[in-house]
């Protein structure tokens, strides 16, 4: 059995349960269930097929169209000079060296398929991961949902108690999973490495695929969460229009009645040009270096709401000296492994990885300025998916300042530029996922020695919204409950404006103060003269 | 190009701090890299230095060969360890020669120490006095320990005033009067009893300690009522249990709680307890997971942003990125799949010991993964153990073999490499388990190896 990957342009039933699932070989029992103790997320072993989202021009093709005031949306997908300009606004037509994107293929050379064994025998075993758990409880001491939620069990129940418990005849998974928000504290915090948050994902995509009403208001609204992509890429085709309807008084009151989004929240505003627009307008890459490379992950925060940062981002670079390459490419899928939505997030990898493996191809490293992005394309896509390049990728992807301090004598290059003529005070939050992957302290220590910039860390409680678990009406109170720590922490600063990597945190961070929030890269774009 | 600092200190505990900042404060640029959350966290919050000198032989000889399953262990081949110790310092001289207490001097512990209280300020106390302080822990125990929590400060086994213990149902580990009647039974000088409340039904019953500890912070309406009364009115029918020997009773002076209440609040949340109940209030440290280690974690990585020490936690240094001359010049830090090389003119090595995973073993040896260095061990594995459990452990002891400046050594006894420096769990020789000693050792050992770090770096 495999899955039926065909099926996935259809959007209401890729996770519908009519498709069976498991890769592996079970013998036909035809009822769709793996064996005992045999999760099923990571077997799906079949090569990656390209297919665009439902309701959803082409990547290349809604950029031009948009771009040049056409609504022409042919069949233009295939065409390469369609791809080039999506990736170098058009001005190289006849350039070489630049990233171009994936073909659409459909069909892998047999030849060149090389199946990467993540799991030995195929399969998603997580075995080990639960015996290594010594039930110290580090992580649940570390779980900010348990923190202020009576109803939920924390995270060593849902790792590998939960893994323990499902490996025989129940099958069920706790409606406590959909609970977890997917900050991923409690891999940090497990002096065992036990893969918690892998094995949340897992129990999440399994509770969403066989035990979720297909037709439940949660399970739409979730889905639209998770495919803030689509819904993002629909609404800045009328930007203005959008940020006002989203916002508007009665249109939210509906919202929260209806589907559950809750009415205290504002919509994030759509950006009147998106990040791939100005690109594309700006003419692609000002700076040719086959040297140094990098392949911009932008995500559709900084494509679609905040361009400013892709724009400094940009500009950074280039002031490095590198040559920016801007692949086609689609979510990264962190509201979707949040939401369980796991088929969705793999159809958006396939086209991640093709797209980014062909960069790393042409000497590039991926950076994302986003961390819960740069996290997924490192961790989260090697540990649930089966695609050919996916540890590649995931071995040269960086976040951007990560990537500087890596690469660049950063400091120098600041103490140089001489720092700031108007005083700034920042209060800076880590965001969660950022934590994991070390960069928790580095927007602190890179201009702590920045003449006239002030950056004060609010401490190292979660900012509560999770990406889309804030989203959620029957979470927002616990959400804004654990984001308190951190609003009052922000209130204390010196700082007025508020500092993060992460797009969602932002969200929460100017919700609970009213601060205007930036990003890292700004401030250096600003601190640098870039 | 690498990420570069005078000095990278691996490990995010007790030794690892204590390094980092006594490095910085020799003046050099410290980076801090930690795989994991601090271990802090898993800590009981107690400051050990040496509670106890545990035999090194046998009162009889060890019986011959291999252990057999089922065979009846004599639980008295091994002598009662001596102690507890009044004062840890004069317990040192008769530590075995290979001791990190002998080969760092007891000055070394005097420094640690006073860099501990200089770091912990009010939140701690004990530093008046070289002598330990017996605190009760949450088995009904008394520890023998050099530094204890502010909030642990009432509960004195020393103190001679009547005590109650809550328990609650919902913490099963801890039994309110099971612990009261070892204290008694241990011969304390005061009157204890136990009492079971009703607090924490209200919320889930594997509620984790951290929920009850933010209801307390925030002090949370639980049925109405402010948590913090809540609690108050639960134990206040028990203020008259404790029953002395002529069988009077009298009001309780002191209450003590397991180890919740409130975290970033706790003096507050202890405070208006103490003022509702009339009684002094104190804390009982748990096993992990414990708000007292978790408090300390927050204090000490504050302080570290206070000395100017860059830390990141969250990868795992893998090993040695390249070296020559007998010097390490980087190591290999794991990014998620790709490494980076973090450089330095000193390296000090605080990752722990078996249980921190500073150590890695399997059924060939014990290893220690990162600089690879020497871990002095029986070649055969059945002389890792002896077949008492509270014997002399000879496993208990691995570790890497310090110099008296802190380098692990090689099997000749040189120095591995000329600016390697260990420090905590890692190094071999303590019994820490036995001797109540790993937090003393990791100050003592942390403070020489940050400064020698930093000598190596800046000169």
């Amino acid at each position: 059995m495999t899955r039926h990957t065909e099926d996935d342009g259809d959007a209401g039933d890729a996770n519908g349960t009519t498709e069976t699932s498991g890769g592996r070989d079970t013998g036909g029992c035809g009822c769709g269930e793996p064996a005992p103790g045999v999760p099923e997320a990571g077997r799906d072993e079949q090569p990656s097929i390209f297919v665009p989202d439902e309701g959803e021009v082409p990547e290349a093709d809604a950029i031009g169209a948009r771009g040049s005031g056409s609504v022409d949306s042919g069949g233009a997908a295939g065409d390469p000079a369609a791809e080039r300009a999506a990736t170098d606004g058009g001005v190289e037509s006849a350039s070489s060296g630049s990233a171009t994107g994936g073909t659409d293929s459909t069909e892998l050379d047999p030849d060149a398929y090389d199946p990467v064994d993540v799991f030995p025998g195929g399969d998603l075993d997580l075995r080990e991961g639960a015996d290594s758990c010594y039930k110290c409880t580090s992580c649940d001491t570390s779980c900010p949902v348990a923190e202020v939620d009576d109803e939920f069990p924390g995270p060593k129940f849902q790792g590998p108690e939960q893994w323990r418990l499902k490996r025989k005849d129940d099958h069920d998974i706790d409606e406590s999973i959909t609970s977890c928000s997917n900050c991923m504290r409690c891999d940090d915090a497990c002096p065992s490495s036990v893969p918690l948050s892998q094995m949340h994902n897992e129990a999440r995509g399994q509770f969403v695929e066989r035990q979720m009403e297909k037709l439940s208001v949660e399970y739409i609204r979730n889905r639209i969460l998770a495919n803030y992509h689509t819904s993002a890429s629909l609404a800045s085709m009328f930007p203005r229009t959008a940020s006002f309807a989203m916002n508007f008084g009665p249109a939210r009151w509906a919202m929260e009645k209806v589907m559950g989004i809750p009415k205290e929240r504002d919509f994030p505003e759509f950006a009147t040009e998106t990040f791939r627009e100005w690109w594309k307008a700006r003419g692609g890459a000002k700076v040719e270096n086959p040297d140094k490379r990098v392949a911009y992950f932008h995500g559709c925060y900084s494509n679609y709401n905040t361009p400013e940062v892709g724009k400094a981002m940009v500009r950074v670079y280039e002031h490095f000296g590198y040559e920016v390459m801007v692949p086609p490419q689609k979510c990264s899928g962190t509201p979707m492994f949040a939401n369980g939505m796991l088929k969705d997030a793999r159809r958006h990898a396939e086209t991640n990885v093709e797209n980014l493996v062909e960069a790393i191809g042409e000497g590039a490293d991926v950076v994302a300025s986003c961390t819960s992005c740069s996290m997924s394309l490192r961790q989260e896509y090697p540990e649930l998916f089966d695609l050919h390049g996916i540890d590649d990728l995931a071995e040269h992807t960086f976040e951007a300042l990560e990537y500087l301090r890596i690469h660049e004598d950063l400091e120098g290059e600041l103490d140089a530029a001489g720092g700031l003529d108007d005083e700034r005070e920042f209060a800076y939050h880590a965001p969660c996922h950022a934590r994991n992957q070390g960069l928790s302290r580095q927007a602190v220590e890179t201009f702590r020695d920045v003449d006239g910039v002030t950056m004060e860390d609010v401490g190292d409680s979660c900012s509560g919204i999770s990406g889309t678990y804030g989203w959620k009406e029957e979470k927002y109170e616990k959400s804004m409950e654990i984001g308190a720590e951190m609003f009052e922490h922000m209130e204390d600063a010196d700082g007025e404006v508020g500092m993060t990597e992460c797009p969602t945190c932002a969200m929460q961070m100017e919700h609970g103060t009213g601060y205007e929030i930036e990003h890292p890269l700004q401030l250096l774009e600003q601190t640098l003269g870039a | 190009m690498a990420i570069n600092s005078d000095v990278l200190v691996v490990g995010g505990g007790l030794a690892a701090i204590t390094a980092a900042v006594s490095a910085a404060r020799e003046g050099a640029d410290v980076r801090l890299v930690s795989h994991k959350a601090s271990t802090l966290r898993q800590a009981s919050g107690l400051i050990d230095a040496l509670g106890y000198v545990p035999a090194t032989e046998p009162a009889k000889p060890l019986r011959d060969g291999p252990p057999t399953a089922g065979r009846e262990l004599d639980p008295d081949e091994w002598p009662d360890p001596e102690g507890p110790l009044a004062d840890p310092y004069e317990g040192i001289e008769r530590l075995p020669e290979s001791h990190p207490y002998r080969i760092v001097g007891s000055d070394a512990l005097r420094d640690g120490l006073d860099l501990f209280d200089d770091l912990a300020g009010d939140a701690y106390r004990g530093g008046h006095t070289d002598r330990n302080a017996l605190v009760p822990t949450f088995g009904g125990a008394v520890k023998p320990t050099a530094r204890y929590p502010a909030a642990a400060e009432a509960g004195l086994a020393s103190d001679d005033r009547p005590m109650l213990v809550v328990g609650f149902r919902s913490l099963t580990e801890y039994d309110a009067r099971a612990f009261a009647g070892r204290l008694e039974a241990a011969g304390v000088p005061f009157d204890a009893a136990g009492a079971e409340v009703e607090f924490a039904e209200a919320f889930r019953a594997d509620a984790k300690v951290t929920r009850l500890a933010k209801a307390l912070d925030h002090d949370e309406e639980i049925d109405g009522v402010p948590a913090r009364e809540a609690l108050a009115k639960a134990v206040s029918p028990h203020l008259h249990d404790v029953v002395d020997e002529s069988s009077g009773v009298d009001r309780v002076e002191r209450v003590g709680f397991p180890a919740f209440l409130g975290d970033d609040e706790g003096d507050e949340v202890r405070a208006e307890l103490a003022d509702r109940l009339g009684a002094d209030v104190f804390e009982i440290p748990m096993g992990p997971p414990s708000l007292p280690g978790l408090r300390l974690e927050d204090q000490l990585f504050d302080a570290l942003d206070a000395e100017g020490v860059r830390f990141e936690t969250g990868n795992p240094v893998v090993g040695v990125e390249s070296a020559t001359d007998g010097r390490v010049e980087s190591v290999a830090v794991d990014r998620k799949g790709r490494t980076a090389p973090y450089g330095a003119d000193a390296f000090v090595l605080a990752t722990g010991g078996l249980v921190g995973k500073g150590l890695d073993s399997d059924r060939d040896g014990v290893r220690e993964p990162v600089f690879d260095l020497h871990v002095d061990q029986p070649e055969d594995r059945y002389e890792w153990f002896v077949d008492d459990a509270f014997g002399d452990q000879p496993y208990a002891r691995f570790g890497v073999r310090p110099d008296e400046r802190c380098r692990p050594t090689d099997a000749e006894g040189e120095a591995q490499y000329e600016n390697v420096f260990a420090a905590g769990g890692v190094v071999g020789g303590a019994d820490a388990a036995r001797e109540k000693s790993a937090s003393g050792v990791s100050l003592a050992t942390g403070i020489v190896a940050g400064r020698q770090a930093a000598t190596e770096a800046t000169q």
